[in-house]
């Protein structure tokens, strides 16, 4: 139950990053979500990636909408400020908390309901404001708290687990992502953490929007046979484009590879993205290209997952809108108001 | 019937052409009058449309004060064929119809009880300008300088007006004093004076002439707010685009050039919300503006700032509902909508500016006020305040005046081991602490949630720890009650237990009213209420008359039912007098709907 506390007890010797935090410094809450959830596997790379990244936990401000993948900030990152927002509409107080301190790191959880149904709207605008964000969506393509009713991500002619099938088109949020000019924009499958957290640790280091669209299989109403969002259909589907291996800035590079299939990616921030090439022909520079490689790869009923796009050197929402340096809530009052003395200037051109 | 003969005291009205450039033109007629010391009021009834459909502009002049509507039209410059038969109805016996008399009009086409005055417009324009559109705009500064010399206005008062309207335009001025002459240069040669007219005075002080909508804006940079995200619509959105144009001029990082606020034009108004929220949740101070129907779709958020405790302010600039009503026109009808937003059991604080004066004052303590208490703030404007330039009290500020920002926990206190409950009533008051998040490494953090939850912030489905939470938040609104602005007592001059409450831009037609009835030795005590929840001073007014009417711009008497609602008043003491057509309320309408409900059942006054 979340008003559970994790006992704080742990192995003393458990390893600590510089900051001196343990792994378990970044958990929460015990999981509400049933056993064998994807989206508990996504909680848990979120936890690894934020250690291995070594940040501050309350540098972190996480925010969700409603529904199972909107649960799950409360467990994770136990000591950073969580909102738990309205249905759909996350987008939009993901945007606001950034625009009021561009200082702190914005991860943004939602689920397909949340953000491909009622919250496609706020989806699409804060993607194209290029709000500095991770926006993760954990999609099984079903609406699981109100117990297994089709969400728009569920693909056309794929079987609800009480037989019915659907007859609608499915949102397809990574091209849409793309579409609208996301910087950063990846597909994984919470059954594959190795391909996951790395690509976390990218998105969190990432100066612009990030989007992550996770695969995350509902294992009460869309793991059956018919489904295509089961944990046996997208592992047998599952065509990854590339494998990423974080490096953080100024580490030194240690990859053995053959040369020519590895592209290293330099990040704002100095954060390396080193690529190592599973698809030939997959370019993630080219953000045309990599909408007509998923719509040709979507049509033969694959999954293409990985980086699918990174632009390293993004501009930001608050770039855009030429903002201070200082947070916009750490202004002082005299900053802020202009005066007595403005104001009589004021009064005098209006009369 | 003789014709009116008044001086400093009457009502011109225009009808015109949308689109035609009439506004600037009327603009200038009446502020050049502001110019020679007499008070005037102006109001633009216009269509929701770009061109061609018709409008107005009311401009009451009055040496004595009354910035309310009077009612009735003492010249009616009617410039619009398609409303010509309604503008020349609307004129009082003995008035005066100014008209382009280029075209002959048959005689039923005008009324025998009033005056006609007719120049020549379009035969003068065609004459002088070959250009179709320099046709049309130079026409209604030819009739503004008609105007000037039929009333006696100053002219040098006006040319000084032009010369600062087109300053850096500087080949405008030469064309549009030449047409302003035309116009006076025939009446003078060809007609003679009439009975209205204007003359020098100092009865405006240093009173400014501004819009609401501006008022408000300022306020709110003033009051300290960095974030606004808002969403088009009518009559809200020339504040937003105020507040726009002040924070490019105001709020400008000297060394870097670069901005203290954000301003997102949002997709709608749920998102313009929830951008609030976001920021003020994260400790900037943050407002969207909007009109009925975005109050409408902000509900939801607004019931998650109720209970999750986030601050937020909303100006609601209203307009005639329901749905999209008359968009353009103005009404004080979303009172309960804006009280009780969102499901569940939610109350809201209001703020009620009676003018541009106080919609600065209440436009910067609304970001006080929204800290303080945690919760959304409405700022509940109207179309006929936020749209309209109303001359009122200059904007003041205090230098010592800090902005409040409620009950924060920094750093230190975290540090120094303060109990930190986010929804713990430390000091009884209903309020609680909060953080930003960022605060303090290990202490302060905690989950926001629109759920149920325990002081600490934990998720809780217990009945009892939720009736807690939901009775601190009535405590909370108690204090709210000693927070919002008190109510404003005028009293009769005579001992009376008839009463008036009032709100908004009732204000100043109300007080005339009041006037008119004294005249008729009918005498009311009147309060004004400027807050909500309602302060104990207005169970008290009530309690101490036998009869108090409610005077108010909506169908429905919403401020009447949230008396009885929230106050528990007898319904049959409160007598609801409400004007809802659109246009601004007048004071003989008042008047006339007070008078007569106080000549059929008069009150029999205790013997002094």
């Amino acid at each position: 139950m979340t008003y559970i506390l994790k006992p704080r007890l742990h192995h003393p010797h458990l390893q600590t990053n510089s900051l001196g935090y343990t792994r378990r410094d970044y958990e929460g809450s015990v999981s509400t979500l049933c056993a064998g959830c994807g989206h508990d596997s996504i909680s848990a790379s979120v936890i690894q990636a934020c250690f291995e990244l070594e940040l501050p936990p309350h540098r972190i401000a996480k925010l969700s909408g409603i529904g199972c993948s909107s649960k799950t900030p409360d467990y994770f990152l136990g000591n950073s400020h969580g909102f738990n927002t309205v249905h759909g509409r996350m987008p939009s107080v993901m945007t606001g908390a950034n625009l009021a301190n561009k200082d702190l790191i914005y991860l943004g959880v939602s689920g397909d309901g949340d953000s491909a149904s009622i919250g496609l709207g706020q989806f699409a605008h804060c993607i194209r404001r290029g709000v500095n964000m991770v926006y993760i969506v954990e999609n099984n393509g079903v609406y699981g708290l109100t117990k297994g009713q089709f969400s728009a991500t569920s693909d056309y002619g794929s079987k609800s687990k009480r037989g019915v099938v659907n007859h609608d088109s499915a949102v397809d949020l990574v091209s849409l992502a793309l579409q609208l000019g996301a910087t950063f924009v990846a597909r994984s499958f919470s059954g594959d953490k190795r391909q996951l957290t790395p690509l976390i640790k990218a998105a969190l280091s990432h100066n612009g929007a990030a989007f992550i669209d996770c695969i995350s299989p509902c294992v009460q109403f869309n793991n059956h046979d018919g489904s295509t969002k089961s944990f046996d259909y997208v592992r047998e589907h599952n065509d990854a484009v590339n494998r990423l291996d974080f490096i953080r800035p100024r580490t030194p590079i240690e990859i053995d590879h053959a040369p020519g299939t590895l592209e290293m990616v330099t990040q704002h921030d100095g954060s390396v993205l080193a690529l190592r090439k599973l698809d030939e022909q997959y370019d993630p520079s080219d953000r045309a290209a990599a909408l007509g490689f998923l719509q040709e790869r979507q049509a033969l009923g694959e999954i293409v997952t990985g980086l699918l796009f990174v632009d390293p050197t993004p501009k930001d929402l608050h770039d855009h809108l030429e903002t201070v340096a200082t947070p916009l809530n750490a202004l002082t009052d005299a900053e802020l108001t202009p005066g007595a003395a403005k104001l009589a200037e004021l009064n005098a051109s209006l009369r | 019937m003789s014709a009116l003969a008044r001086v400093n005291d009457f009502v011109v009205k225009f009808a015109n052409v949308n689109g035609s450039g009439s506004a600037s033109a009327n603009g200038l007629f009446a502020k050049s009058i502001l110019r020679m010391g007499v008070p005037v009021a102006a109001r633009n009834i216009f269509p929701s449309n770009i061109q061609g459909l018709p409008t107005w502009f009311e401009v009451r002049i009055s040496e004595a004060g009354h910035l309310g509507r009077r009612g009735g039209v003492d010249l009616m410059v009617a410039m619009n064929p398609q409303t010509w038969d309604k503008d020349v109805a609307e004129l009082e016996p003995g008035g005066y119809l100014f008209y382009d008399s280029t075209k002959p009009l048959p005689p039923e086409k005008f009324r025998a009880d009033i005056e006609i005055v007719g120049v020549p417009l379009t035969a003068m324009c065609n004459a002088a300008y070959t250009d179709a559109r320099q046709r049309q705009l130079f026409k209604n500064i030819i009739y503004v300088g008609a105007l000037s010399a039929l009333l006696d206005i100053d002219m040098a008062v006006i040319e000084q007006l032009v010369a600062e309207q087109f300053a850096g335009k500087d080949r405008l001025i030469k064309p549009n004093l030449d047409a302003l002459h035309m116009g006076r240069d025939y009446v003078t040669q060809n007609l003679k004076g009439i009975g209205l007219r204007v003359r020098k005075a100092d009865a405006v002080g240093d009173r400014i002439y501004v819009e609401g909508n501006n008022a408000a804006a300022l306020g709110a940079v003033y009051g300290g707010a960095t974030v606004c995200a808002w969403y088009p619509i009518t009559p809200s959105t020339s504040l937003a685009e105020a507040f726009t144009s002040y924070c490019e001029e105001l709020r400008i990082e000297p060394e870097t050039g670069k901005a203290r606020y954000a301003i997102i034009q949002a997709e709608d108004e749920i998102a313009s919300i929830g951008i609030v929220v976001g920021a003020a949740w994260n400790g900037a101070r943050a407002f969207t503006c909007t009109s009925g129907p975005g109050v409408s779709l902000m509900t939801e958020f607004v019931g998650l700032s109720y209970f999750a405790e986030v601050p937020a302010v909303i100006f609601d600039v209203q307009r005639g509902g329901p749905s999209t009503g008359m968009p353009t026109r103005t009404q004080q009808a979303d009172i309960l909508a804006a009280a009780y937003a969102a499901h569940g059991d939610t109350k809201h604080p209001m703020l009620f500016p009676a003018d541009p004066g106080e919609c600065f004052e209440f436009g910067a303590l609304a970001f006080d006020l929204a800290d303080r208490l945690q919760t959304t703030i409405f700022v509940m404007l109207d179309l006929d305040i936020g749209m309209n330039e109303w001359l009122t009290k200059p904007f003041a500020w205090d230098d010592a005046r800090r902005l409040d920002r409620g009950k924060v926990m920094a750093f230190d206190d975290l540090e120094s081991g303060r109990d930190f409950g986010r929804y713990l009533d430390v000091d009884g008051d209903g309020i609680p602490y909060r953080t930003y998040p960022g605060t303090h490494p290990t202490r302060g953090g905690y989950f926001t949630r629109g759920t149920s939850r325990n002081p600490y912030a934990r998720y809780s489905e217990e009945g009892a720890v939720y009736v807690d939470n939901m009775e601190r938040l009535l405590r909370k609104f108690e204090t709210a009650k000693t927070l919002v602005p008190a109510p404003e007592r005028h009293d009769a001059r005579r001992v009376t237990k008839s009463g008036v409450i009032y709100f908004g831009s009732t204000t100043p037609a109300l007080h005339e009213a009041l006037e008119m009835l004294e005249g008729q030795s009918r005498y009311l005590n009147a309060l004004r209420v400027r807050g909500f929840p309602f302060a104990d001073a207005v169970a008290d007014f009530i309690a101490e008359h036998e009869r108090v009417f409610v005077v108010e711009q909506n169908r429905d008497a919403q401020l009447r039912t949230l008396i009885m609602n929230e106050i528990g008043v007898d319904p049959a003491k409160l007598v609801p007098v409400n004007h809802y057509d659109g246009t601004p309320i007048t004071a003989r309408f008042i008047s006339g709907e007070i008078g007569a409900r106080m000549a059929v059942r008069p009150i029999v006054e205790a013997a002094e």
